[in-house]
């Protein structure tokens, strides 16, 4: 999908009065992305969040019904393939990016899905980062009563700890740690008041020919600030819920074939189990790395990167999955990697 | 259209990109991507032909028969065949592929 201008589609999502229109607000207000299109949808009180967003400058639309996750993805490829529509003809201004923010209770999975997947959609637009924000005070509560708490940092590119001025600091490192395990790969910010830097959230994706070799060394860099468990391989890390993320590297090369039918089967087989895959491939026959990204069934399409960021030229890849056994999944890889021999 | 590759790709057909050392063309690597696909599908008692270059024709033993138009949809349309999904988290089928060649020296 390289070389195309694709109009990237970020999705806000976290728990209800986690600040997701907070930052968006935030966001929005940085001058590189004041032409961003916004969807957002009313669900309950969420009502308080519309009157805070019509604020913005910008197109707003609203998506009518219920949530956005489960009912009405509908609606919602209808109200983009609309909006692109509206654009086209001139009727809104030629916004260079769309920005969804989900419901506090919504899994994010289906959006990403009608993004990828949507056939008129996925021609004019890509999916960009997920930022998930996090209560630091209502965490532990959150997650207790509701599973999309776990899901929703699961499939995360960048996590946002907010509120981290009220809450305790042996709270806050138990947050963090907790994040870490759950999603290894997504840079973690802190924000009291002041919200990470709109560029360092909403850009800088894979798929953004000029930032996607730094994101690939922020995926790196994050899997091994994750902690020792994660600096080597096949090292696990537990989390309630089921959720397990762990790595795996290979030093030999990997045969493309045998590793796309694997992940292929893995997907079809296991894809509600399959939280998140990310990582590099060294691909045999090939000079340069290639990036892999999946959410759940939903495969990105491989990226190609320019160039190795170290010597080691290994390929990893780091998996969060739910009730699926870490060893069986390395040694299934490992199997079909003979495939290709 | 991937730059590298030059294969036209899709949101559904991401794992028929042709990547690294494949073949020299399209239809070399996607041939070869049959024989690999045969290696398990066999386990499943099932065949894979393509037809056409353009889709894919899935074949059990009794004669049940599915159209795929994408290595994607070859796992669904196994999974309909057999009436269960084609699990690569098989023991059996590790084992299967586990004994194919000798120990290739990657991670375990």
């Amino acid at each position: 999908m390289e070389g195309r201008e694709l109009i990237p589609v970020n999705v806000i999502t976290g728990f209800l009065g986690s600040g997701k229109t907070s930052l968006l607000r935030h966001l929005l207000a940085a001058p590189d992305f004041a032409d961003c299109a916004v969807l957002i949808n009313e669900f309950g009180e969420v009502g308080l969040d519309h009157r805070l967003v019509e604020r913005v400058e910008g197109d707003l639309v609203l998506l009518q019904s219920g949530c956005i996750c489960c009912t009405i993805r509908g609606d919602l490829s209808e109200t983009i393939r609309a909006l692109w529509g509206r654009r086209e003809r001139g009727e809104v201004m030629p916004f260079r990016r769309l920005v969804i923010e989900t419901t506090g209770l919504a899994d994010p999975t289906p959006i990403l899905a009608t993004v990828m997947s949507e056939r008129v959609i996925c021609h004019h637009f890509r999916l960009g980062n997920v930022v998930t924000t996090v209560d630091a005070v209502n965490s532990a509560s959150q997650r207790a009563r509701q599973p999309e708490w776990l899901k929703q940092a699961a499939v995360a590119d960048r996590l946002i700890v907010t509120k981290t001025d009220l809450a305790e600091p042996a709270a806050l490192d138990t947050l963090q740690a907790e994040l870490h395990a759950i999603n290894p790969i997504a840079p973690l910010f802190l924000s009291a008041n002041a919200p990470p830097a709109a560029r360092e959230l909403l850009a800088q994706d894979i798929f953004d020919p000029a930032g996607k070799s730094a994101e690939v060394r922020r995926w790196l860099a994050a899997e091994q600030a994750a902690g020792p468990a994660h600096a080597h391989r096949h090292d696990v890390t537990r989390h309630d819920g089921g959720i397990v993320s762990f790595t795996v590297s290979f030093a030999e090369p990997i045969d493309w074939g045998a590793f796309g039918i694997w992940l292929g089967m893995l997907v079809a087989a296991h894809g509600e189990a399959v939280l998140r895959v990310k990582g590099i491939i060294r691909v045999a026959g090939a000079e340069t790395p290639v990036a892999v990204h999946a959410v759940q069934h939903l495969v990105h399409a491989p990226v190609h990167l320019d160039r190795w960021s170290d010597d080691d030229r290994l390929s990893r890849l780091t998996f969060i999955v739910r009730d699926l056994d870490p060893a069986l999944v390395r040694r299934s890889l490992a199997a079909f990697c003979r495939l290709g021999l | 259209m991937c730059g590298l590759c030059g294969t036209l790709v899709g949101a559904e057909d991401w794992s028929g990109t042709a990547i690294g050392n494949e073949g020299a063309t399209r239809r070399a690597a996607r041939q070869r991507r049959v024989r690999l696909a045969n290696q398990v599908l066999t386990h499943f008692g099932l065949r894979l032909d393509d037809w056409q270059g353009s889709a894919f024709l899935l074949s059990s033993r009794t004669g049940k028969t599915e159209m795929a138009d994408s290595l994607l949809a070859v796992w669904r349309a196994g999974a309909t065949i057999c009436g269960c999904p084609l699990d690569p988290l098989d023991p059996s089928l590790i084992e299967r592929l586990e004994a194919l060649t000798p120990p290739p020296g990657a991670g375990a």
